[in-house]
């Protein structure tokens, strides 16, 4: 009965979208206060129905309900607790319903956060929201309802492939699912301006802070998959350049630009239609994403297999709502104004840059994951673009990106000279030299450009630094004062601040992470070691021992480590588990790390013989952390800019500016 | 076989990955091995979703390290194992598309894309320049250059 109730919610959820998006239209059109009112309600209300859909589910998961074909699919009685949850949102039906929460989330929020805004622009906003939720949720209901019953239900579940059991694993999905969906707040607003034909610093101001929160999000959750595929995958690869990564990365790559080009639209009323075409665009690469993962076209291993209709159906929605709002974006962006001349050396020229980079970057990305596609279907032949590709191309454009950065965050609006910009960044670009010398001489891989590598990363890292402390006075007020003044920055500055040292630190773990890993492996027999780097490895037993639904052999691997300083010992636990549900053999790899640095060890399959033996792989990661600190820097940069005064504020008008009259000729 | 389960049978196999050092498979002359290993990273694992024969522990892969390790161990160029490669599987072995016709698109486009929208941004009108001033208010300028004191005393 319980279930019944989760479908019929749903599709209560779908009702009241449509509704949202009805009532917004005409609250619009007919400049009504109720009607409006009557959208935002709606909009309340999808939420409410849609997360009692989704409480349903999980309710179903965790009661192991397998007379519901998805928790049949997905689940099983002896997972544990945290499995049965993630399971929820494991399979292709119930991440639709995640995506749908995420979706009526933020409806919600711009109905219950969006007071400041003006009555007309928070109502169509609100319009074009529900009419999204409509569509996806109508896309849930009728193609992908994860509420369809087993006439004849098992008595035990399939499970959930075990490599998703995992807590990273079980926890990304919501991070990701609510950036991917938060830029289509951006996105609603975005269209609604384009209907309003109003786009201007206020509407910048508006739109910022949704897109920091989603592009915050959506930094965690590739992160947490990134750090699951580290360690998860067992050779402690990171990044594959994979269809479905890059299309979590597209939107990511869009949001930056969008960041960056909402500044200036917001503090100097240029660049209005640039930034409603990339508000319009990252919400569209999220469809796409969606799209790609869940229709099967793509080889990758996130994917989900679910079959093509499903997917050509997702691909009409995909066409209308960007063709849509493309459309609308020709028609009514010659009409937007666009003030603020500024001069090519200036904030205003570097920001452009840096748009222009991302930007190229973004579609270099969409590019080497579609170009397949297109070229299977243009020959009959098949073609990889892999990492390869990706490191030719987005390499440099990023590296360029990344080498001006610094120098952009300190020229000054409208017109700046290099000069003084040089001087203050001096010290920076001493120390950066010193450390890409130093990686000269330590890394024979590679080393010329893993000297640049590092030499950008430390540039970034201290010229953002340099920026900060000298916004705060240092070099012209005294310590103290500077102290004082550090303290008191708007927190928009220690956010940026904060973001572009992420980029910094992320960039320096994954140069010195490629170019400085060690890698052994050796048939080890109980008793014998292995030399990794100044590690050495004794594999001390093997035992098996029962998990709650999978059964291990785990190694006991002495690590001795030599070098400076006193000689350390430790354990470390690697195994491999079987998972009888799903007949499969997953490896559990064990991590040791020591100041940024991982020591990795996977332990293989038992080798029969005489004596029994074992193959034993090993990995040095040198500042392996540094490469998922990095984006978790970066979303904290995001959110302390989120928590900043000025964009809480959003004044509901524009700054009042006092009347210029003609100067003194009045007399 | 369903596609649901032909995934879960592949991820079986990415699970394992990372076989590429396995010592049994590696060549003794240190910098032979150094460029089979480079070689396996541009080149895909067939069977598998998205991963390089370095990395992939799947049989196939095996086979091809071997045959590479091979070609290389005997003092083939690097190019003539590529070519070899494609010869025998088609473009699609290699995770670095060769540079040809069909593909010449995917390879200008970031940066022709780079140049044109560097070039959209400096051609770039942003608004109508002020228009000049008449005649009228030159002469008003002027006046008020020519007046002494500032603005506000004169108010």
């Amino acid at each position: 009965m319980i279930v019944e109730f989760g479908a019929f919610s749903l599709i209560l959820a779908f009702v009241l979208s449509g509704a949202q998006a009805g009532f917004g239209f005409a609250g619009y059109r007919l400049r009504s206060a109720p009607l409006r009112g009557a959208a935002e309600g709606s909009a309340f209300g999808a939420l409410i129905a849609t997360l009692a859909a989704f409480l349903v589910l999980m309710f179903a998961f965790v009661t192991s309900d397998f007379s519901v074909q998805n928790v049949a699919d997905n689940s099983h009685t002896d997972k544990p607790l945290i499995y049965k949850i993630a399971a929820v949102w494991g399979s292709h039906e119930g991440s639709m319903l995640l995506w749908n929460l995420a979706l009526t989330g933020f409806g919600a929020a711009v109905a219950g956060f969006g007071g400041r805004l003006p009555k007309g622009l928070k109502g169509l906003t609100l319009a074009v929201q529900g009419l999204l939720g409509f569509v996806f949720l109508g896309y849930t209901v009728f193609a992908s309802s994860p509420f369809v019953r087993l006439l004849d239900p098992p008595v035990q579940g399939a499970s959930l492939n075990p490599v998703l059991q995992d807590p990273f694993l079980a926890i990304h999905p919501p991070f990701l699912y609510s950036g991917y969906v938060g830029f289509s707040v951006v996105f609603s607003f975005c269209v609604a301006a384009l209907i309003e034909g109003r786009v201007d610093a206020a509407f910048a101001r508006w739109v910022r802070p949704w897109a920091l929160a989603a592009f915050s999000l959506l930094s965690v959750g590739i992160v947490l998959g990134s750090f699951w595929a580290y360690y998860e995958l067992g050779w402690g690869g990171w990044w594959f350049w994979d269809p479905v990564e890059n299309a979590s990365f597209m939107p990511w790559l869009v949001g930056a630009a969008l960041l960056h080009s909402a500044v200036v639209t917001e503090k100097r009323g240029a660049l209005t239609g640039w930034t409603v075409f990339l508000g319009l665009s990252a919400f569209s690469f999220s469809m796409l994403g969606a799209f790609l993962v869940r229709s099967g076209v793509l080889g990758s291993v996130h994917a989900f297999a679910v079959d093509p209709k499903r997917g050509s159906i997702l691909l009409v929605i995909l066409a209308l709502s960007v063709g849509a709002a493309l459309s609308l974006f020709v028609w009514r962006a010659p009409s937007l104004k666009s003030g603020g001349l500024f001069a090519l050396v200036s904030r205003e020229g570097a920001l452009v840059l840096n748009n222009l980079f991302l930007a190229t970057a973004a579609l270099t990305v969409a590019a080497g994951t579609l170009f397949p596609l297109i070229y299977q279907a243009a020959t009959g032949h098949g073609l990889s673009v892999g990492a390869p590709f990706f490191n030719l191309t987005f390499g440099p454009l990023m590296g360029v990106c990344l080498l001006i950065l610094p120098l952009g965050t300190f020229l000054s609006w409208k017109r700046a000279s290099l000069g003084p910009v040089a001087r203050k960044l001096a010290i920076a670009a001493l120390f950066a030299l010193v450390a890409g010398g130093v990686a000269l001489a330590i890394f024979k891989t590679n080393a010329l450009f893993t000297a640049l590598g590092v030499f950008i990363a430390v540039w970034l890292i201290l010229g953002a630094l340099s920026e900060l402390l000298s916004r705060a006075g240092l070099g012209r007020l005294g310590l103290g004062q500077v102290g004082r003044r550090l303290v008191s920055l708007p927190r928009g500055s220690w956010g940026m601040t904060l973001a572009h040292i992420g980029v910094g630190v992320f960039l320096l773990g994954a140069v010195v992470e490629t170019a400085g890993r060690i890698e052994q492996a050796q048939v080890l027999h109980l008793g014998e070691a292995m030399r990794v780097g100044n590690v050495t490895l004794t594999l001390q037993s093997a035992e098996f021992h029962d998990g709650p639904n999978y059964t291990a052999e785990r190694a006991v691997v002495r690590v001795d480590r030599q070098g400076q300083g006193a000689a350390s010992s430790s354990r470390m636990t690697p195994e491999r588990r079987f998972y009888p549900a799903r007949r499969q053999t997953v490896s559990q790899v064990a991590i040791e790390t020591h100041g940024g640095s991982d020591l990795y060890v996977v332990f293989g399959e038992r080798r029969e013989g005489a004596r029994p033996s074992w193959l034993v792989r090993a990995y040095f990661n040198p500042f392996a952390r540094l490469i998922f600190l990095g984006p978790l820097l970066i979303a904290a940069g995001g959110l302390l800019s989120l928590s900043d005064r000025r964009l809480r504020l959003a004044p509901g008008a524009k700054a009042r500016v006092k009347p210029a009259g003609p100067v003194g000729v009045s007399a | 076989m369903s596609a649901r389960t032909l995934v879960v049978a592949l991820l079986g196999i990415f699970m394992l990955a990372g076989a590429a050092g396995d010592p049994a498979e590696r060549l003794t002359d240190p910098k032979a091995e150094g460029r089979a290993r480079a070689l396996f990273r541009e080149v895909r694992c067939l069977v598998c979703q998205n991963e390089s024969i370095d990395d992939s522990e799947a049989d196939l892969a095996a086979d091809l390290r071997r045959v590479i390790r091979r070609e290389v161990a005997s003092g083939v160029s690097d190019s003539e194992v590529r070519a070899f490669l494609v010869a025998r599987y088609g473009k699609f072995v290699l995770l670095k598309p060769p540079l040809d016709l069909s593909t010449l698109a995917l390879w200008v486009l970031p940066f022709a894309a780079l140049g044109g929208g560097a070039w959209l941004a400096l051609s770039r009108k942003p608004s109508p320049p002020p228009a000049p001033l008449s005649p009228e208010e030159c002469e008003r300028l002027k006046g008020l250059a020519a007046s002494p004191g500032d603005g506000a005393n004169a108010a």
